[in-house]
């Protein structure tokens, strides 16, 4: 749902070809996942038909494939409710490692080792994104911040857990 | 070859075990990371591989030597001559200047006080603290004060450096420049470095990362979920 979103929004900005459209989005939201031009086109053509953006007539000389899209009234609202809406917190009780050391614990497995391969898979992430901010732009920093807050959090959690395993299996197996 | 190695190191305070067998190489020019959570030893394992604290039973060697058998003089010249040390509080001398903190560890190898101040203020350019050579510790923000102290361990070019939760008094925007400074530094003259923290952010700037847990050194590994 976010890639439309964007591209109205970069559209807010000013109207736009797709070529320009698609170098943007990969500059600031496409690391590592750069939109296909397909995407971007169909993308606008589903914007187009549900009137949130209009393409403005070719400009002279330009070929057929230029065409400037320029975001409607209905778009901007659109974006501006989007940007006034907070993400759903989610509390992510159910998460793959809470399932995983549950169940070490239940069929009588090494959970503790499970939480330091976890740890060392999870350090190793934070390095190379450590490194990537070292050695990169603001937004390559910013972007590989997000991933590092996000890491550390699991972190502590494999610490506190790792720190309560034995009263965990005492409750699981009771 | 390992430039520091703890073997079955051994000490308590007291009655009170602090390490309980640890076992640790550190490669040269590695920056290593300890971790560990509150009062498992990883900061009294950092004391004894720097010949700060001597152990009950076990050995610490550097470059191949036992440092465990060393007198109180013999661990202090090499603490001097061969390591630095950044802590994360009061490591500033507060009626010296922050010039004069820097080249401290130099005056007290025998350089001559010229000498020494001016490599000194070679190391308040490269850590962004120009201006800053006359200021006592007590004019100086949390910040600056680290980046002088880092100066401080860094400014002798000593083979190992001792660094203990260097961010630990620091917002996060500012740990992180000290950390790349300090990773930068090391680096750049080829220092190892053993770096205490309990913070994954900070450990992340490591290459390697162990883990302190009831007084025993466990080597991380990702393989058992790869």
């Amino acid at each position: 749902m976010t890639v439309p979103l964007t591209l109205l929004g970069l559209l807010e900005r000013e109207p736009s070809h797709g070529y320009d459209l698609k170098r943007d989005y990969d500059a600031y939201f496409g690391r590592g996942k750069p939109l296909s031009f397909g995407q971007v086109y169909s993308t606008l053509s589903r914007l187009a038909r549900d009137g949130k953006v209009v393409i403005s007539d070719p400009e002279p000389g330009e070929g057929p494939d230029r065409k400037r899209y320029v975001i409607t009234e209905l778009g901007a609202t659109e974006v501006d409710s989007w940007l006034a809406q907070p993400v759903a917190p989610e509390p992510h009780l159910q998460t793959v490692l809470f399932a995983k050391v549950t169940l070490a614990l239940m069929l009588g497995r090494d959970a503790e080792t499970y939480l330091d391969a976890q740890r060392a898979a999870h350090l190793r992430r934070m390095r190379e994104l450590t490194e990537i901010k070292r050695g990169g732009s603001l937004v390559d920093s910013l972007l590989a911040d997000h991933g590092l807050f996000h890491l550390e959090a699991d972190l502590r959690w494999i610490e506190l857990t790792t720190a309560r395993l034995g009263a965990l299996a005492e409750q699981v197996h009771s | 070859m390992s430039i520091l190695e703890a073997r079955g190191v051994v000490l308590s305070f007291g009655e009170t075990p602090a390490l309980r067998g640890a076992d640790l190489a550190v490669a040269e020019g590695e920056l290593l990371a300890i971790m560990g959570p509150s009062g498992s030893g990883k900061s009294t394992l950092l004391h004894c591989l720097a010949g700060i604290l001597v152990p009950d039973a076990g050995e610490v060697r550097f470059a191949g030597r036992r440092i465990d058998r060393l007198g109180e003089t013999g661990r202090s010249a090499l603490r001097r001559d061969e390591f630095g040390f950044v802590f994360q509080f009061g490591q500033l001398v507060p009626e010296l200047s922050a010039q004069e903190n820097v080249a401290l560890p130099l005056l007290l190898s025998g350089v001559r006080r010229a000498a020494a101040v001016s490599e000194a203020r070679t190391w308040f350019a490269r850590l962004g603290l120009d201006g800053l050579e006359e200021r006592r510790s007590g004019e100086l923000s949390g910040g600056q004060a680290q980046r002088v102290a880092l100066a401080r361990g860094l400014v002798a070019r000593p083979r190992v450096l001792f660094a203990d939760e260097p961010t630990g008094a620091l917002d996060s925007l500012t740990g992180e420049h000290v950390m790349d400074l300090l990773v930068g530094a090391a680096r750049e003259q080829g220092t190892t470095v053993v770096l205490v923290t309990h913070e994954p952010r900070v450990a992340a700037y490591a290459g390697r990362e162990v883990i302190v847990r009831d007084g025993k050194v466990h080597t991380l590994t990702a393989e058992a979920i790869a």
